[in-house]
């Protein structure tokens, strides 16, 4: 009697400690059900939100003490595309954050997967506060607007000044001259590059495409059309193959230990990237602080002028968010009140989208103190670029790249190759899902 | 003297099935039945119900099994795998005989420090010797380089025995800790046996000691089996140090892939019943191959 009772009471707990592991996956402060989205909610409502824009957690405090009625909680986030992939994995799971940060290449797969709410109706106010071009990025040539512009990311030529001089290199103003300089440094000194190919970073190698006028995905009618392999990726593509084959510019990814190591002791002399560049670089290499600079990125013909994009992001309301109408009043203050602004600049390192938002930078980075236009020159620069559509299936693209990047670095295979094998897995994936392909 | 009846069996039984239908059952019921599915989309794929859930039957299943990288990445594991059973098996084997002779010093010190890295996380370690095979950071780069010029650790040819060498790292100590705690449990009359009748050392480990330990060379063996078809850790954490590991490099790899980073969760799941058949046939495989020898005095 005894052995049975007590194993009754076992049973109990077991199946009430069960019982609550199982219950507390769901976030308990966000009612399961709800009633129409766009209704107002009665009290004060809690919103989660994933990113990883360093010190959002201030930002939010901020919110938070001016709108007692909207508790706005920050989760930080890596950044990437892992970021992107867990949105995806906790919106198909049925608990996603209210509001997330998304990458302008990962906001049509959001949609594509019914991640993400269409907020036209409550965001109309904010879309003056954007250019045309960057406001596009969040409608995706629809109607509907899916996110609020946050910041942008033009790319643009990080190169270490002081070097440049010491082996007597001009800055680069088209990629024959990079060419020429990267033998230039070479043949200098054995232990130095001008610049690396990394197989690891797709947006990197997307904004380079963007500039040279590529079009990776549009929309002809009630149909995508995929143009990955096209004549201008193929142009970049060889460009960068033949450096690497020639032996003049290193292979290495970036974001490495090695990267980090090349950047802080002067073995790597330039890094064509986005205007985020200066945090990435000052966390990372400490020693080069004041001795780096940037100029527009080299052009594919002389006196012309355009960029691309590497990243840039906008913040998104999920579609099972019961609180819709407080998420985008967030997001709306967020990327477009000037308050909001200054502290995403100061506490962030954010370059807005916003026009009003750029207006306001004047300081440089405290790392690129021996060039004080740096903003003006990052101005400049963004009104030059370019992007292209995204389509709904970037990462399977993304993650194309990097495989078949890898092995036309490891093989020593022609990176036209690589960019083949990204358009085919690319139509592949699509077709699969059955998405309406123009031939 | 059976005695049946009453719930009192089952009350006791309860946990157990409990536990095994939440974490055992119900997962792979789901994953056989997220197998089954796919999504439809239609038109341009945006928008609100753009997208939906069907059901596609064996499409996944035949995709998987037809899927040559997914072979290619068994091939690769298998080379991975042979290097890593025989090396870690061996060294051991080898230790535990070490530390259970009679003449040797510091026995305890020794124990600790090989089993030591078993406790130290997978990834954790991954990280800690990517950064030593990285050639710029290398300490080892100096003198190999030295021996006979450059060794890329993390090339297309020798990727592979730093993996291994990971692995084999982490394994030695916990399989030596499972041979040397059976070697301790034999009555010491064996040994003494065998000295009296005028046998060395090496005899009595080869003769005595190793046909002991076979069963539990068996169950270190399957373990390690188990554990090399599942390589993971090692290649994800190394991967963005070279680009010499592809993201489908093993099978386990490309589920992640499948699952996380290009978001079709109903691939994913179908490789993953393939991975599971060919776990279950290898490591059952292995001991009915084995059965024979490692238990027949049972």
């Amino acid at each position: 009697m005894r052995t049975r009772r007590l194993s009754a009471v076992a049973t109990a707990l077991i199946t009430a400690l069960l019982a609550a592991g199982c219950g507390g996956s769901g976030d308990p402060e966000a009612p399961a059900a709800s009633g129409p989205a766009s209704t107002a909610p009665a009290g004060p409502v809690t919103l989660t939100y994933w990113t990883w824009v360093p010190n959002m957690d201030k930002i939010a405090a901020v919110w938070n003490q001016a709108n007692p009625g909207i508790k706005v909680t920050v989760s930080k986030q890596a950044g990437g595309d892992d970021a992107s992939a867990k949105f995806l994995t906790a919106a198909k799971a049925g608990n996603p954050p209210d509001l997330v940060q998304a990458e302008y290449q990962h906001l049509p797969s959001f949609v594509a997967a019914g991640a993400v709410a269409d907020i036209a109706a409550e965001a109309g106010p904010a879309k003056g506060e954007f250019s045309p071009g960057q406001w596009g990025l969040v409608t995706l040539g629809t109607e509907g607007a899916y996110a609020i512009p946050q910041d942008s990311g033009p790319m643009m030529l990080y190169y270490r000044k002081d070097l440049f001089e010491k082996y007597g290199i001009e800055v680069p103003k088209t990629w024959d001259e990079y060419a020429e300089a990267a033998r230039t440094v070479r043949s200098k000194d054995r232990e130095v590059y001008l610049g690396t190919f990394s197989s690891k970073d797709p947006g990197a190698f997307a904004g380079l495409a963007q500039q040279a006028g590529a079009q990776w995905w549009s929309i002809s009618g009630e149909a995508w059309k995929v143009g990955i392999d096209d004549a201008a990726t193929r142009k970049v593509a060889d460009y960068w193959g033949g450096l690497v084959k020639e032996g003049v510019i290193d292979d290495m990814p970036y974001f490495t230990p090695e990267w980090n190591k090349a950047l802080n002791d002067g073995t790597l002399l330039t890094w064509p990237s986005a205007v985020w560049g200066p945090g990435v670089l000052s966390a990372n290499a400490p020693k080069g602080e004041g001795k780096w600079a940037v100029a527009p990125l080299p052009q594919w013909s002389a006196g012309e002028n355009v960029s691309g994009f590497w990243g840039g992001s906008s913040t998104a309301v999920a579609e099972k968010s019961p609180n819709r109408a407080a998420a985008v009043k967030f997001a709306t203050w967020l990327n477009t009140d000037p308050q909001a602004l200054r502290l995403l600049i100061d506490e962030g390192s954010v370059y807005p989208a916003s026009a009003e938002g750029q207006a306001a930078m004047t300081e440089p980075p405290a790392y690129f103190s021996g060039q004080p236009d740096f903003w003006q020159q990052v101005q400049a620069i963004s009104a030059t670029a370019r992007g292209f559509t995204f389509g709904p299936n970037v990462n399977v693209t993304y993650n194309a790249f990097k495989d078949a990047f890898d092995k036309a670095l490891r093989d020593r295979s022609p990176f036209a190759d690589a960019v083949r094998v990204m358009q085919e897995s690319t139509v592949a994936d699509m077709r699969k899902s059955g998405f309406q392909l123009a031939p | 003297m059976r005695r049946r009846g009453g719930p009192v069996p089952y009350l006791f039984l309860t946990p157990a099935v409990v536990l095994f239908t939440l974490f055992l059952a119900l997962p792979i019921g789901y994953t056989a039945y997220l197998s089954l599915r796919g999504t439809k989309v239609t038109g341009l794929g945006l928008g609100k119900g753009a997208r939906r859930e069907v059901y596609v039957g064996f499409a996944n299943l035949a995709a998987a099994i037809g899927d040559g990288e997914l072979w290619a990445g068994w091939l690769r594991v298998l080379g991975y795998g042979a290097m890593v059973l025989v090396t870690m098996l061996g060294l051991a084997l080898l230790f535990a005989l070490l530390l259970d002779s009679a003449h040797v010093r510091l026995a305890r010190f020794s124990r600790i420090a090989i089993f030591l890295p078993y406790a130290v996380p997978g990834v954790a370690a991954t990280l800690l010797w990517g950064f030593l095979y990285l050639p710029s950071l290398s300490p080892a780069q100096g003198p190999l380089s030295a021996l006979g010029g450059e060794v890329d650790l993390l090339g297309a040819g020798t990727v592979v025995f730093s993996m291994a060498n990971v692995a084999v790292w982490g394994g030695v100590g916990f399989n030596m800790l499972v041979l040397y705690t059976t070697l301790r449990a034999v009555p010491r009359t064996y040994y003494e046996a065998a000295r009296i009748d005028g046998a060395s050392e090496l005899a009595i480990a080869l003769r005595v000691k190793i046909p002991i330990l076979m069963p539990a060379i068996v169950l270190t063996t399957v373990f390690s089996l188990i554990a090399t078809i599942q390589v993971f850790t090692e290649p994800t954490a190394l991967r963005p140090l070279t680009n010499t590991i592809s993201s489908t490099w093993s099978p386990l790899m490309k589920v992640y892939r499948d699952a996380f980073i290009t978001g079709d969760l109903y691939s994913a799941a179908a490789t993953s019943i393939v991975i599971a058949g060919i776990a279950l046939v290898v490591s059952f495989g292995f001991l009915r191959v084995v059965r024979d020898r490692a238990f027949q005095e049972r």
